[in-house]
């Protein structure tokens, strides 16, 4: 399988802070991979990286069959380019329904110009509702959704992830606060979207971890510690000393 | 495969937006009204200056549809609206100035026993013109005032380009809230204090003055001409609205609403946001410059102390007491603000004698209004436009205390529940 994206020897440090130190990483096409690591071990700076929401000081970020650099790109060129983010806070636009919300993500032209000109086809609308049924909200397209329960607004977000049809996904906590009915949900979704794309979960909870089944990379002041399955991660003697132990 | 209502963004504008047709509705029977009790085509009851106060009001609500835009719907505090407004009004009194001074030169010259040259006549109508701040000589800036068309496109396109410019900057260099509120300040500033000076070529403090009369309509009394821009103003008001309808309805009005909620999240899924933001600051700007092209005439004079700063607030306030974030409330806020401010500062309202202190409405009424807009802040985010809720029982998220966006110029809680 052919790399989708690689990053090599970043580093990025605030006021002098070394919030990832030289760190490589690489995701396959159609791959799953969890992220785990103590907090401050750099997870949510590697991912502001690669959306674009921080620039390193060194090293490369390349994506694609192209190589390109992600560096030199804007936030919306990244997302635009096939990477979709999922916050670790559920963020969607509560003043706004559900269909609404995924409508907005759906993969269509962006500039400002067309989606003046834009109105939604019926294929559209099948859109909407098909991953609205998807993410178990299909009685709720009309309602704001600022009226969701948490779960469902987590699920909403990843609908919305889902519906802009990226070839990397990152999650950041996908299954924090959610009920065990939730989580078993959640995991299905994720997985069902490793099964067509990358999908990078960054989480803190082992046990969800073990239920994704995938790679596991673990993070420790902002570099790869160890990677490879949970049992062999897990038995590792420096995971153990950094993360399990404490 | 489940199907709600899905096709509810297929159908025409008017039924998505029934307020649409309601205001349309209320704007041709207000308008219809005004022309019979006019006196220039109707009984006589609306004296020719009230005419002019509605016409102008009416101008003022185009602008606040504007900054309803750009503040209610995307989130960008912009104080330097009435800027855009004021340079349109400029835009057209040049002409209207211009074009006057030239009949006036033109007859006086005629007496002289050769024909004028073009030279002259030029020479003439600057030294009319400037002579107040000591000029004779036209600056570059009026090269283009003797022709209507021309200075109609700057009407437009001066307001468009600097808030292209502008936004451009300030977007792209990602300046938000209360710092980009700030600037707009600033830029409205530095505008008024170089139209102060008398070498700006616009007459400094003075201004521009007699828009009221058009050249060559010396013979229609102004009783007609106001009822004409009376209409002038309703129709642009009543295209303007539903341009605006147009604009918030479907996807980008969709995309801008996130943008004033969530502004990252939204460049997350792929918008350029500065992209979105450039188009409706400089859209907004046109609208408001055509807003100004219209209430000059009819107020006949501008001078630089329209542009203040203090002006652009004025317009944040009529928008918050109107109701930020829904059109009709933009409208409702600047009508009804504006023409009570005319009722307390024409003197009309009765002065309050509290025995040992009189409360003269004069000096009062700003005091008043800051403190409307405080308890409408306060109490009322939703301004008068919020009453319409209580008719339709528009249904607003439960958000447990949350905020609805982390843009400190976006909707907050006390907005959005009830």
């Amino acid at each position: 399988m052919s790399t989708l994206l690689e990053v090599s020897g970043v580093s990025v440090s605030f006021d002098g802070f070394k919030a990832i130190n030289n760190l490589t990483f690489q995701i396959a096409e159609a791959e799953m991979r969890a992220v785990i690591g103590p907090n401050g071990a750099g997870k949510t700076t590697f991912m502001d990286i690669v959306t674009g929401k921080t620039k390193p000081d060194s090293g490369r970020v390349l994506w694609g069959e192209k190589s390109v650099s992600l560096l030199t790109l804007s936030e919306s060129r990244i997302a635009q380019e096939g990477i979709g983010r999922k916050f670790q806070r559920p963020t969607v636009f509560e003043d706004q329904t559900v269909a609404d919300n995924l409508m907005l993500a759906l993969k269509k032209p962006r500039g400002p110009l067309s989606v003046l000109r834009f109105r939604p086809s019926r294929a559209d609308h099948d859109k909407v509702a098909q991953l609205a049924e998807q993410i178990g909200l299909e009685n709720a397209l009309q309602r704001k959704s600022g009226e969701l329960s948490h779960g469902q607004k987590q699920w909403l977000e990843i609908g919305m992830l889902l519906a802009q049809e990226p070839r990397l996904l990152l999650v950041d906590e996908p299954a924090a606060g959610m009920t065990p009915a939730e989580r078993e949900h959640t995991t299905e979704l994720l997985v069902e979207a490793a099964k067509t794309r990358a999908v990078v979960v960054v989480e803190h909870d082992m046990e969800f971890v073990r239920r994704l089944g995938c790679k596991v990379t673990v993070l420790h002041e902002g570099s790869v510690l160890a990677e490879g399955s949970l049992d062999h991660v897990t038995a590792d003697e420096k995971v153990i000393e950094v993360y399990l132990g404490r | 495969m489940v199907d709600l209502s899905l096709s509810a963004t297929r159908r025409p504008l008017v039924t998505r937006y029934p307020s649409l047709l309601i205001f349309l509705g209320v704007l041709a029977l207000f308008t219809v009204s005004v022309t019979i009790l006019s006196e220039g085509f109707g009984i006589g009851v609306i004296s020719t200056s009230f005419v002019k106060t509605l016409g102008k009001t009416l101008c003022l609500c185009l602008v606040a549809l504007a900054m309803d835009l750009v503040w209610g719907y995307c989130g960008i505090l912009s104080l330097g609206h009435m800027a855009f407004f004021g340079i349109g009004g400029y835009a057209i009194g040049m002409w209207l100035m211009y074009a006057r001074t030239e009949i006036i030169v033109r007859e006086s010259l005629a007496a002289a026993p050769l024909p004028p040259t073009p030279q002259e006549i030029s020479d003439g109508i600057a030294a009319q013109i400037f002579g107040v701040v000591g000029a004779s000589e036209f600056p570059p800036i009026w090269a283009v005032a003797h022709s209507l068309p021309l200075q109609l496109a700057a009407v437009v396109l001066v307001p468009g380009c600097i808030a292209l410019v502008f936004g451009w900057l300030a977007f792209r260099s990602r300046v938000t809230g209360v710092y980009l509120s700030i600037l707009t300040q600033a830029m409205t500033l530095a505008l008024a204090l170089y139209l102060f000076q008398n070498d700006s070529g616009l007459r400094g403090n003075n201004g521009l003055s007699g828009l009221q009369n058009l050249p060559h309509l010396d013979h229609v009394s102004q009783s007609t001409i106001s009822i004409v821009f009376f209409w002038a103003s309703a129709l642009a008001l009543g295209l303007g609205y539903v341009l605006c309808t147009w604009v918030i309805s479907g996807k980008f009005g969709s995309v801008i609403r996130a943008i004033r909620d969530d502004e990252a999240r939204v460049r997350f899924l792929g918008y350029s946001v500065e992209a979105y933001k450039l188009v409706i600051f400089t859209f907004t700007a046109v609208l408001a410059g055509i807003a100004g092209a219209l209430y000059y005439p009819q107020a006949g004079i501008i001078n630089p102390a329209e542009i203040a700063p203090i002006a652009s607030i004025y317009l944040a306030v009529w928008v918050a007491i109107g109701g930020r974030g829904r059109l009709y409330g933009a409208v409702i806020g600047a009508a009804f603000v504006s023409l009570l401010s005319t009722w307390f500062t024409g003197g009309q309202a009765p002065d309050i004698d509290l025995g040992f202190y009189t409360v003269n409405w004069v000096d009062w009424w700003t005091v008043l209004l800051g403190l409307s807009f405080v308890i409408v802040t306060l109490f009322a985010p939703r301004g008068i436009g919020g009453l319409f809720d209580l008719i339709s029982e528009r249904r607003s998220p439960e958000r447990h205390g949350a905020d609805l966006g982390p843009e400190p110029g976006a909707l907050q809680e006390r907005e959005a529940d009830r």
